[in-house]
């Protein structure tokens, strides 16, 4: 054993009281933690979300563009009944989930090859890899699939010997391009979620008969579950407020980002689109609500 | 796992197929950086080395650069603090209302970007009356961040338990002195995840920006999309995206060898 | 710059700080007053070293984004007045960021002006403190979309027409009606093209004007009840042959050059960029008419720095500067000596000046309720009955 220097015993500053002080009361403690960051969202996201949710039960003079301040409900009744919002959100909706799925496919492979297979330097490697396409920039990236899918593009010239086609603008270019542009932000969690899980777990599962597959199905998924559907809220969410994308190679179609933005910017009618916005806080607070049980909000 | 050779070589032909998808659009940024074409169109009738020179002295770019990276550095530093105190309050206490503080933090990552857009915009300039300015970007985009450090940092807690904290109380360390001088030590590689991540998150961000920005504050998403309104501008923007992803390498890398070589530590 | 009187008279800008102090604490969401002021200044005081202004993409350039490209700077020279200025992207935003009071100029399309004097966001501006004023085509001043009650709003800038543009491969015939992309846009179906924004409304009235004719529509922004159905209707038809929208133009030049889009409407800039990178497409003025762009420059209301504001409206107003600024951005100037500034024939390519082709042109303005054609009968569909009917149109 090696001889340790007496601690020296510490001075009796008004520092060193605060310290005796927060170390023997753990209330204070937490109120100093939570203090700031709860100040900070508490005033600036719950309050700036609040007001704007008021805003939807205002109404707007179409003459001076002013938003005068009584009470109506035409324009939740209006968003509920038009058959426009109801068109709208379903096909968003669509849009959001199957790039939910097709990023959820093709990121499990991905993330589990990294975790499980990849060798320490190949890990390096392939996280590299995913996470460099997230620096160029959102726009450039849309406006690549634009020129990829294309009547003139890389897709029509590759598939075409093949008796293939781009599908050109429209709803399917919108969920390709949506889907590669979130790739990252699922693969990221799912690839985290999976390397918490011990090799020794699979091992076991090997040992005790079990194959492969029921390996996979019985062990990694509900293990990594978590993870997954961390991953999905980042992807379901982005899709659910796009307006650019669509904008960009969605063809003639408009998603509900795109209802709210004319309704703020060209119609200058804040407290219709308030009422509009919330048809994805609706959704997005029903999906959060349906996978808070499974522990996926501690896995973003 | 025991995987046999014939699944482990299936997925990583899978994983490779995949990323080679993922670059193809970066390559077709890159040739359009090089071609004569002016609106990218494909396949590009002519190389050229103009866009390149241009784009270097370009100083709207070089200034978007600027100002994104300084909101960037700015609101990672903010989300940096208060991530790590409230991760720091939520794993170490039990408390009323902890759940609702979770789904707090969450919330501005995971209600569409335009909401927080327009609920921030109403909030500075019609309740509070502040005039939209570089800080009113900052402000919103550390709020969106926040999340990436908080889940960083208490996965790291969680690992770590508090036996290490308590030894240091119990050798009589201060509050302070034991985060500094034991807690911070062990979060290091996760802070610095958790901080990258955020600054890519506010880099890139543009829908908030959008309705957050004051005028003359030019963020480089916001330089690239007026830039798609004007003639003659799309390719120098394509030459700022190569350079982007090149310059990206770096510290994503030295993030991944902290991060690497302290898990080979333990 | 030289000639406007430097006499330092701070009366009207004590009245404009205090109009926007009251403003200020009034809460931001209660109706403000639209007189506050109602008054143009008949003097002009010291330069207060800035100004901010609020244009279209490419109306001002200071070399930062080309080096070559810059009238910002001699102006800053000359008068002291540091610019910063913000682009937006369509009429509304315009509209709506001129609602922030953080701008003391504005470049306003005609589909925003009236909106704007109406808010109370801009004020009546006193030509005679504009000695470039005079240069300006006589057909551009006080027109509807820059002038109230007699009262000019604003500078104009420029102007241009939206055109039908099509793909000589697929049409060897120049169309000549708008036809193709009405009643015959089926023909195309999934490669037709429009503008994306509610003011495209009145190009389906100015075809009505001439194939329903029993509609009577006088003026394709005055449309009352029965008129705006009509319009709306034929555009819900034209949808379904509709490949995209557009308002950015680097997505239309890509969507011509392409193939993707094989007819339309566009601007002559857009063809322009598109002979020059050789795709075959071609530009017509169509026998009904077109709708087209006047710009104005306008000064806040609440400007703070309404000297320097006065003297970008004199500069940008200037023949060199209008030259510089119109040619870039692709459209006719408004200064009748400009075209001596510009480049060898872009001022033909435009039509400058060019009076009998300007009059085919239905200026944008923005739709109110009070019928601008002057009917008192009727009430005329106002401008957010018209985004109403777009999104819906859209669908």
């Amino acid at each position: 054993m090696t001889t340790h220097a007496p601690v020296p015993r510490p001075r009796e500053t008004t520092a060193r009281a605060a310290s005796v002080f927060l170390s023997t009361h753990p209330r204070a403690r937490l109120a100093l933690l939570l203090t700031a960051p709860l100040f900070w969202l508490g005033l600036v996201y719950i309050v700036a979300l609040v007001l704007l949710l008021v805003t939807a039960f205002w109404s707007v003079d179409s003459f001076t563009g002013q938003i005068s301040q009584t009470w109506t409900l035409d324009n939740i009744i209006t968003v509920l009944t038009g058959s426009l919002y109801q068109t709208v959100t379903l096909r968003t909706l669509g849009v959001a989930l199957l790039v939910t799925i097709i990023d959820v496919a093709l990121a499990l492979p991905i993330a589990f090859y990294m975790a499980k297979v990849a060798t320490p330097r190949m890990q390096r490697i392939l996280v590299i890899a995913v996470l460099t396409p997230l620096w160029a920039s959102y726009l450039v990236k849309a406006y690549a699939w634009r020129s990829v899918l294309s009547q003139d593009g890389i897709l029509e010239w590759l598939v075409a010997p093949f008796g293939g086609s781009t599908p050109g603008y429209g709803l399917p270019a919108t969920i390709i391009t949506l889907s590669y542009l979130w790739l990252p932000y699922v693969i990221l969690p799912i690839y985290a979620g999976l390397e918490r899980v011990p090799d020794s777990l699979l091992e076991a599962s090997g040992d005790l008969g079990a194959r492969t597959w029921p390996t996979l199905r019985h062990v990694v998924l509900p293990l990594a579950l978590p993870a997954i559907i961390a991953g999905t809220i980042f992807s379901f969410s982005l899709s659910l407020g796009d307006y650019i994308t669509v904008n960009i190679v969605g063809g003639a179609n408009q998603m509900l980002g795109n209802l709210v933005y004319t309704n703020v910017g060209a119609a200058n009618n804040l407290p219709l689109a308030s009422a509009i916005a919330l048809i994805p806080i609706v959704i997005i607070f029903g999906y959060l609500f349906l996978v808070r049980r499974t522990g996926a909000l501690d896995n973003l | 796992m025991r995987l046999s050779r014939f699944s482990r070589t299936t997925l990583g032909v899978i994983t490779a197929i995949i990323l080679g998808i993922v670059y193809v659009p970066l390559l077709v940024v890159l040739v359009n950086s090089f071609s004569t074409s002016t609106s990218l169109t494909w396949p590009p009738p002519g190389f050229t080395l103009e866009w390149w020179g241009r784009a270097f002295r370009s100083a709207g770019a070089l200034e978007a650069v600027s100002t994104s990276v300084q909101v960037a550095v700015i609101s990672t530093l903010i989300s940096l603090v208060l991530g790590t105190l409230i991760s720091l309050a939520l794993q170490r206490f039990a408390f009323f209302g902890r759940d609702a503080i979770s789904l707090l933090i969450i919330l501005p990552i995971a209600l569409p970007g335009i909401i927080t857009g327009i609920a921030l915009n109403n909030f500075f300039r019609t309740i509070m009356g502040v005039p939209l300015s570089i800080w009113t970007v900052v402000i919103a985009h550390a709020t969106f961040c926040i999340v990436t450090v908080f889940n960083n940092v208490i996965a790291r807690l969680r690992r770590l338990g508090t036996n290490l904290e308590e030894a240091s109380a119990d050798l009589g360390a201060g509050v302070w002195t034991t985060f500094r001088l034991v807690t911070f030590p062990q979060l290091r590689s996760a802070l610095l995840a958790g901080g990258l991540l955020a600054f890519a998150l506010s880099f890139d961000e543009i829908i908030v920006t959008t309705f957050t920005a004051g005028s003359g504050v030019t963020t480089l998403p916001i330089f690239i999309l007026n830039n798609m309104f004007r003639p003659s501008q799309a390719p120098i923007v394509s030459v700022i995206a190569v350079v982007l992803v090149l310059i990206s390498i770096i510290p994503i890398y030295i993030a991944q060898r902290l991060s690497g070589s302290e898990q080979q530590r333990r | 710059m030289k000639r406007i009187p430097r006499t330092a008279r701070r009366g009207a800008t004590v009245g404009l700080a205090i109009a926007s102090i009251a403003v200020l604490t009034a809460c931001g969401t209660t109706a403000a007053s639209n007189d506050s002021a109602g008054e143009e200044i008949t003097e002009l005081g010291e330069m207060e070293g800035q100004v901010s202004l609020l244009a279209w993409p490419g109306y001002v350039e200071d070399g930062s984004n080309d080096p070559a490209i810059d009238w910002v700077t001699p102006f800053e020279e000359e008068t002291g007045c540091q610019v910063t200025s913000k682009t937006y992207g369509t009429s509304d935003e315009a509209f709506n960021l001129m609602k922030t009071g953080e701008y003391d100029v504005v470049a306003a399309s005609g589909d925003a002006s009236l909106r704007l004097v109406a808010a109370g966001d801009v004020a009546p501006v006193n030509t005679d403190l504009i000695p470039n004023y005079e240069g300006i085509y006589d057909f551009l001043k006080m027109q509807s979309w820059n002038s109230v009650d007699g009262k000019a709003y604003g500078v104009p800038h420029g102007y241009g027409a939206n055109l039908l543009m099509y793909n000589t491969e697929v049409f060897p015939e120049p169309p000549t009606s708008w036809d193709v992309v009405f009643d015959k846009a089926s023909e195309h179906a999934g490669k037709v093209t429009a503008y994306d924004s509610p003011i495209y409304i009145a190009d389906a009235a100015v075809y009505l004007m001439h194939h329903q004719p029993e509609l009577g529509i006088e003026n394709p922004y005055a449309l009352d009840e029965e008129q705006f159905q009509a319009a709306v209707d034929l555009l819900k038809e034209q949808r379904a042959s509709i490949g995209e929208y557009w308002s950015d133009y680097l997505k239309e030049i890509q969507a011509f050059e392409t193939g993707d889009t094989v007819v339309g409407t566009s601007w002559q800039v857009i063809q322009n960029v598109l002979e020059s990178s050789g795709a075959p497409t071609a530009v017509v003025l169509p026998e009904e008419g077109t709708t087209g762009w006047s710009d104005t420059w306008m000064i806040a209301s609440e400007a703070k720095n309404p000297n320097c504001a006065y003297a970008w409206l004199n500069y940008i107003a200037s023949p060199e500067a209008n030259a510089a600024a119109t040619e870039y951005f692709g459209e006719a100037p408004s200064n009748e000596a400009a075209c001596e500034f510009r480049s060898e024939g872009s001022c033909e390519a435009f039509h400058a000046g060019d009076e009998e082709y300007a009059s085919q042109i239905w200026y944008w303005s923005t739709p109110i309720a009070e019928c601008l054609d002057g009917r008192t009968d009727v009430e005329c569909v106002d401008y957010s009955g018209w985004t109403a009917a777009w999104q819906e149109i859209k669908g």
